[in-house]
């Protein structure tokens, strides 16, 4: 019993530890991430690697996510009579929920865990050391420019994730099940906010970006510099920024959108 | 620290949390010379070597580089002090996201403000300093070892550090290789005017280079002197480490049990 609890307790304050660890060097990276703007090329090659290189998974799961929506969301609207509202449907789920959330755990487990097996790798390798022995200070060269970027991509990720969503909804709803093209977008208009609806998903989406980014930076960064290390740390980086990305999406939809009113 | 001495270490130990690894160390590196620093893997060989680049701070004990003590710099003054050194890491540590070219143009990038054709010009006199200059734009990844190690090479000495520091650099490569990277840290040295500091367990290419020799064993120095004092230095372990015994002070068994008790057969007979 007294052993067990030790180990618990052990495990407790390396969890506390770490946290802090982490804590500290997202401080650092934001303290040097003047390279990463005064360079900004390092951070548009980032871009492209963790956004553009994202994109097909992006769209088609955004493609089918909409598409299937329009079937289920057909299927009981039609039952009230209401299958005009399938517009709304589709792109307030999308935009305040689907489109952050989805994308988020796609950007993850494409993005993220590239980060972290480049950083971990880089590491393993001594490149990182060799950069620091250049008098390069790594955080600033690699981690900043990989952070920046995927905080920049992720939200536009999203954005895109929505519009091919609702993109796909237009095909099932409008184009292959019939339901009028008008009502399709002119309730969706009316009822779509920008500021609360469309700005809080992207609010949603820019916090998801920091915290999927700043994980895979740091797992790679702290990953033991091995082959079993590195492996170890990329699988941490998509299940911690899942759980993350979860875990803020209650409390931000808690923040935003309480009782069925947008605050 | 006299002006003919490039690095001192004094009295110095270091520790890995709680696992010391160098006790008591003394050396100093004398300028313009080619120093090595041998003795068995895990030794803490390049550990010291860390200490002398300051990528790594003493527990106690004092590393003067440059005429300054590492332990007492801030980060911009440690960086400062790197800019004066170059490094050749075990396995090259080559950015493998850029070209060779690109690789051996990084500091005069981050560093100087020089003109894309002159940095062109200062690269390619580097890479024909190895004989690579024919490969510039290949990546490393369709480089042999050998070619990686002299890009690593020309990548330390980009800016024409005034002390070279090599980890290892013999190791893993082909015998031609080895002749190529020993004759190029020679010839560097000497035209470059740098000071150089090898780690290495690699006797036979390393002693006929040095100008002198520290032998490491469990963290201390245990000989030192000229290649040809070591040879007459009497000391058992550089013995049994200079001729490759496999028995004597390093004893070819790890610790163990009684053989004949491990096989049960003592409980038999």
């Amino acid at each position: 019993m007294r052993a067990a609890l030790t180990r618990l307790g052990a495990a407790f304050t390396a969890g506390l530890w770490r946290l802090g660890y982490a804590s500290r060097f997202f401080g650092y990276l934001l303290l040097h991430s003047g390279t990463a703007f005064r360079r900004f090329r390092l951070t548009l090659r980032e871009i492209y690697f963790a956004g553009v290189l994202s994109l097909i998974i992006i769209l088609v799961s955004g493609l089918f996510v909409g598409m299937v929506l329009a079937l289920q969301g057909y299927e009981t609207l039609q039952r009230y009579g209401s299958s005009e509202a399938l517009g709304i449907l589709v792109a307030l789920s999308l935009v305040r929920e689907l489109g952050p959330v989805v994308a988020g755990l796609l950007f993850a487990s494409r993005a993220g865990s590239a980060i972290t097996a480049e950083i971990g790798l880089m590491k393993a390798t001594e490149q990182l050391s060799a950069m620091e022995m250049m008098a390069v200070d790594p955080v600033a060269r690699v981690v900043a420019p990989r952070f920046w970027g995927g905080v920049i991509s992720m939200p536009l990720l999203a954005a895109l994730f929505s519009a091919m969503g609702i993109f796909g909804g237009y095909l099932v709803g409008v184009v292959l099940i019939g339901v009028d093209e008008g009502a399709f977008w002119s309730q969706m208009q009316a009822a779509v906010d920008v500021r609360n609806d469309i700005l809080n998903g992207v609010i949603k989406s820019a916090v998801f970006g920091v915290a999927v980014t700043l994980i895979a930076v740091f797992e790679g960064y702290d990953a033991p510099p091995t082959a079993e290390g590195v492996s170890g740390a990329t699988t941490r980086t998509v299940v911690t920024s899942s759980l993350a990305i979860l875990a803020l999406d209650f409390v931000l939809t808690a923040l935003m959108f309480t009782g069925g009113n947008a605050k | 620290m006299a002006d003919s001495t490039i690095a001192e270490i004094e009295d110095l130990t270091f520790a890995y949390d709680r696992r010391p690894v160098l006790h008591g160390i003394r050396l100093s590196i004398p300028r313009g010379k080619v120093v090595a620093i041998m003795g068995q893997s895990g030794c803490g060989k390049t550990t010291l070597l860390r200490i002398i680049a300051a990528t790594l701070l003493p527990s106690s004990g004092r590393a003067r580089v440059f005429g300054q003590v590492t332990g007492e710099l801030d980060r911009d003054g440690l960086y400062a002090l790197r800019r004066r050194m170059g490094m050749l890491f075990q396995f090259g540590a080559l950015f493998t996201d850029m070209s060779v070219f690109d690789n051996v143009a990084f500091q005069m990038r981050e560093h100087t403000d020089l003109s894309e054709d002159t940095i062109r010009d200062l690269v390619l006199m580097k890479l024909e300093a190895v004989g690579l200059r024919g490969a510039a734009q290949r990546m490393p990844g369709e480089l042999s070892g050998g070619m990686a190690r002299r890009v690593a090479l020309a990548r330390a000495i980009a800016l024409d550090p005034q002390l070279i520091l090599y980890d290892e650099p013999f190791t893993g490569l082909d015998p031609i290789a080895l002749g190529v990277i020993a004759r190029l840290v020679r010839q560097l040295n000497d035209s470059l005017g740098a000071t150089s500091v090898i780690v290495t367990h690699d006797v036979a290419e390393t002693l006929p280079l040095v100008d002198y020799v520290y032998f490491m064993a469990d963290g201390r120095v245990v000989a030192q002197g000229t290649p040809a004092d070591v040879h007459r230095s009497g000391v058992a372990f550089v013995e049994q480490f200079v001729r490759g015994e496999i028995d004597g002070p390093v004893p070819f068994h790890y610790p163990a049990a009684g053989y004949a008790a491990d096989l049960g057969l003592a409980q038999a007979s």
